[in-house]
């Protein structure tokens, strides 16, 4: 089997790496580059855990070889924060915490990113369209209440900050 | 879980996609949006030597339109067609599906194409194709043929796509009446889940009101999305209540459900009539309201 080069920029840093080709690009993260933020679930594309944001699109990087991610943009929970230590949690992040919308905190990575992507595009949601937009996250412990009320908030956040971050 | 070993080629034009696929036979795969082939890649269902991975084919991603016949490549997104307006315009039953497919996350990657070749008897993407009477555009190295949705679509997971085929495109064709509406019904246990049972159907009226045109299909209910014949006796006539409930009643009839862990063949026939009856009336009303 032949392994390819590939470049790839995550969370603005551009990198490199030799892949095989059955490498998945969650694995890519988590083991060659240390980004273990991006939790892998049931590493069929069921639960969501392992939502990353590619190229601007929500995906999961269970179902995604890294080979196919050469040339893309990658932003993974890691990257919400902004660079360096004294930057502030991002508005999702806080507002999380703030409303207590994670118990195990498993699957929160990929609910993060699920929403940093969807409201990027739709930042005045419903609740109902946020239940939508979070349908392919699974969560064992909230029963998703808190989860829904942190992301409306962090809508709000956002548009008061007028920034799409 | 981690797919077994593969090697891999991502080429760039069509030609070259299918050389890989003449040359390496039934040893390779092509991969679309991957969202049904790489869980069945990580849960080793499927260990195909060669992936020949489509996604860096730009003559794939396009969408056109043409005399009012919508052309979608293979690879055009599942999430384009609930943004692109060209779709919506041209043909609003696959707008009105596309939210249904899936997940955000699986829509971003999943493709129109991906799907019809999958063909999953719950998808809503091959159901839609049959009610809109869709083309495909099959490529080999060999030769190019067209293929209609109603012959496409063979048994589970099944269809009449080639080992050394792509499917490249498909064809909306445009309405053939002035008045065109269509209708879209499913029943899911969570938003996203495939359909216990689908429906959903086209129809097309006269300026006087009088049905010409009358899709109906049944989707998740069989190994193929079924085209009912019942929506046929709609033609000629004006598509009053009583008589879609009676078409979605007869369309029910027809199909053979399978019983699994989610419904019981009866609830699924039970729910298939109702849901008929739905797509087709919504259909109606669209077309009544059409100039």
């Amino acid at each position: 089997m032949t392994a390819h080069a590939i470049r790839l920029t995550v969370n603005g840093t551009e990198r490199g790496a030799r892949v095989m080709p059955r490498l998945l690009l969650a694995d890519l993260l988590r083991e060659e580059f240390g980004l273990t933020g991006t939790h892998l679930g049931c590493e069929h594309g069921a639960c969501g855990a392992c939502t990353v944001i590619v190229d601007g699109e929500p995906v999961r990087s269970c179902l995604l070889f890294a080979v196919q991610a050469d040339g893309c943009r990658v932003e993974t929970v890691e990257g919400l924060a902004g660079p360096g230590p004294d930057a502030g949690l991002h508005p999702l992040q806080e507002c999380f915490r703030a409303r207590h919308a994670l118990q195990c905190g498993f699957c929160t990575p990929g609910m993060l990113m699920t929403l940093a992507a969807y409201l990027r595009e739709h930042p005045s949601p419903t609740e109902a369209d946020v239940r939508e937009a979070l349908s392919g996250n699974l969560c064992r412990c909230t029963g998703y209440q808190n989860i829904v009320v942190a992301a409306l908030d962090a809508a709000a956040a956002l548009r008061a900050a007028g920034v799409a971050r | 879980m981690r797919p077994a070993p593969f090697e891999y080629f991502a080429p760039r034009a069509v030609e070259e996609a299918l050389d890989l696929l003449a040359r390496h036979g039934t040893e390779a795969k092509p991969l679309a949006g991957g969202q049904s082939l790489v869980p069945m890649m990580n849960m080793r269902l499927a260990r195909p030597g060669v992936v020949v991975d489509l996604n860096r084919v730009a003559a794939l991603a396009a969408v056109r339109v043409e005399a009012g016949s919508l052309r979608l490549g293979a690879l055009v997104r599942q999430r384009a067609l609930e943004r692109d307006g060209r779709v919506g315009a041209a043909a609003p039953l696959l707008a009105e599906a596309a939210p249904l497919i899936g997940h955000l996350q699986t829509r971003a990657r999943g493709t129109v194409g991906g799907s019809l070749v999958h063909a999953d008897p719950a998808a809503e993407l091959p159901a839609c194709m049959l009610a809109l009477d869709a083309v495909f555009r099959l490529r080999s190295a060999r030769e190019a043929r067209t293929c209609r949705a109603a012959d496409f679509f063979r048994g589970l997971l099944a269809t009449a796509l080639r080992p050394d085929e792509l499917l490249v495109e498909i064809e909306v064709p445009a309405p053939t009446t002035a008045r065109v509406g269509h209708g879209f019904a499913e029943v899911a246990r969570r938003h996203g889940d495939f359909a216990l049972v689908g429906a959903c159907a086209v129809l097309g009226l006269d300026a006087a009101g009088i049905c010409r045109h009358a899709r109906l299909v049944l989707f998740g209910a069989g190994d193929v999305p079924h085209l009912a014949r019942a929506a046929a006796a709609l033609v000629g006539e004006r598509p009053v209540p009583a008589r879609l409930t009676e078409a979605g009643r007869a369309a029910a009839a027809e199909i053979d459900p399978r019983a699994d862990l989610h419904a019981t063949a009866d609830y699924r026939r039970h729910v298939a009539a109702g849901l008929g009856a739905q797509a087709l009336s919504r259909a109606a009303v669209r077309a009544e309201a059409a100039r």
